[in-house]
């Protein structure tokens, strides 16, 4: 059996065309690390690392990362 | 398109996070609550000063709050985008909105349910603030393996899917993570740091709407987002024709 037999018999074939990665790249790392940046603000700053002095954004945040699953203090 | 996509996925993000923020408000407070009138009565009855707050309960539990649950949910849209743009026409599901729900839901799997099974959310005075720095190294570890794990699995998937058919090939890959995440998550360091008289029932309760929150982000996320992209997936199609 042939690869085009095989692949003529593949499950649902994928008929869209999907987006190259070369073009989802730039978005990925810029748009990812600023995102990663967010949540770290949310889940970890101030607790075991500290980029900003003091308790303020631990403790402004304080229920949200207790209630969303970070470890808090 | 891409742009688009992420746009919307921040907008399904910031819908989420204030759905998630009306959930902690009914179910949440309340324990988050008791477990500081617990921490407070332990520091009174040790004679200790209560800590100086630094920012009022009033605005914890509000705008604090609210900035947490919408900022989660914002970033977490914003990766999920990112994820289902990479995701859409590399498998095998053509519909916008069962694609982003698949998707949410093994990022529930991944993101939520594998860390929280060895790490689970803890109320204020459950945790040693010693231990904070391996804590949040381990929860954070265990979260990447997890990911890690997870890609690794959907790329066997697309390997075998064709040899062994969807059922068997999804089975093999499912027993392939569950084992290599529970390996991994054995070799990572067990923490007990639960006060002696600390209520078993407010643990449950705290533990339970914190769940509870994330089956609501994830299954906000994974429709709402769904409705968005299948709207700007069929206007692009329409401009192509």
């Amino acid at each position: 059996m042939s690869q085009s037999v095989v692949g003529a018999f593949a499950p649902q074939p994928v008929s869209i065309p999907a987006i190259p990665v070369r073009e989802i790249m730039p978005w990925a790392i810029f748009a990812g690390l600023l995102m990663l940046l967010a949540l770290y603000f949310v889940g970890a700053e101030q607790g075991a690392t500290s980029l900003i002095q003091g308790h303020t954004v631990h403790e402004f945040v304080h229920d949200g990362r207790h209630l969303l699953g970070f470890p808090c203090h | 398109m891409i742009r688009i996509l992420l746009l919307r996925g921040m907008l399904a993000g910031v819908v989420a996070g204030l759905f998630v923020f009306a959930l902690a408000r009914w179910i949440g407070e309340p324990q988050v609550e008791r477990a500081i009138a617990f921490e407070t009565s332990m520091d009174q009855a040790k004679g200790e000063a209560p800590e100086p707050e630094i920012v009022s309960r009033s605005v914890q539990r509000s705008l604090g709050l609210l900035t947490a649950t919408v900022v989660d949910g914002t970033a977490l849209g914003g990766i999920f985008a990112l994820v289902f743009a990479f995701a859409y026409g590399r498998l095998p599901i053509t519909s916008p909105r069962s694609l982003s729900i698949l998707l949410a839901g093994l990022g529930f799997v991944t993101c939520t349910v594998v860390p929280a099974l060895k790490y689970p959310a803890s109320p204020p005075s459950v945790g040693n603030p010693e231990t904070i720095g391996i804590r949040t190294a381990a929860f954070f570890l265990l979260l990447a393996i997890s990911v890690a794990v997870m890609v690794i699995a959907a790329q066997i998937e697309r390997r075998i899917h064709n040899r062994l058919g969807t059922w068997n090939a999804l089975l093999v890959v499912a027993v392939f993570f569950v084992v290599v995440v529970t390996i991994a998550a054995h070799f990572l360091p067990n923490f007990d740091e639960v006060p002696a008289g600390f209520p078993a029932t407010l643990m449950w309760k705290f533990r339970v709407a914190a769940l509870e929150m994330q089956v609501l982000l994830w299954a906000a996320l994974g429709f709402f987002f769904g409705w968005l992209a299948e709207k700007a997936v069929s206007r692009s199609e329409n401009a192509y024709r």
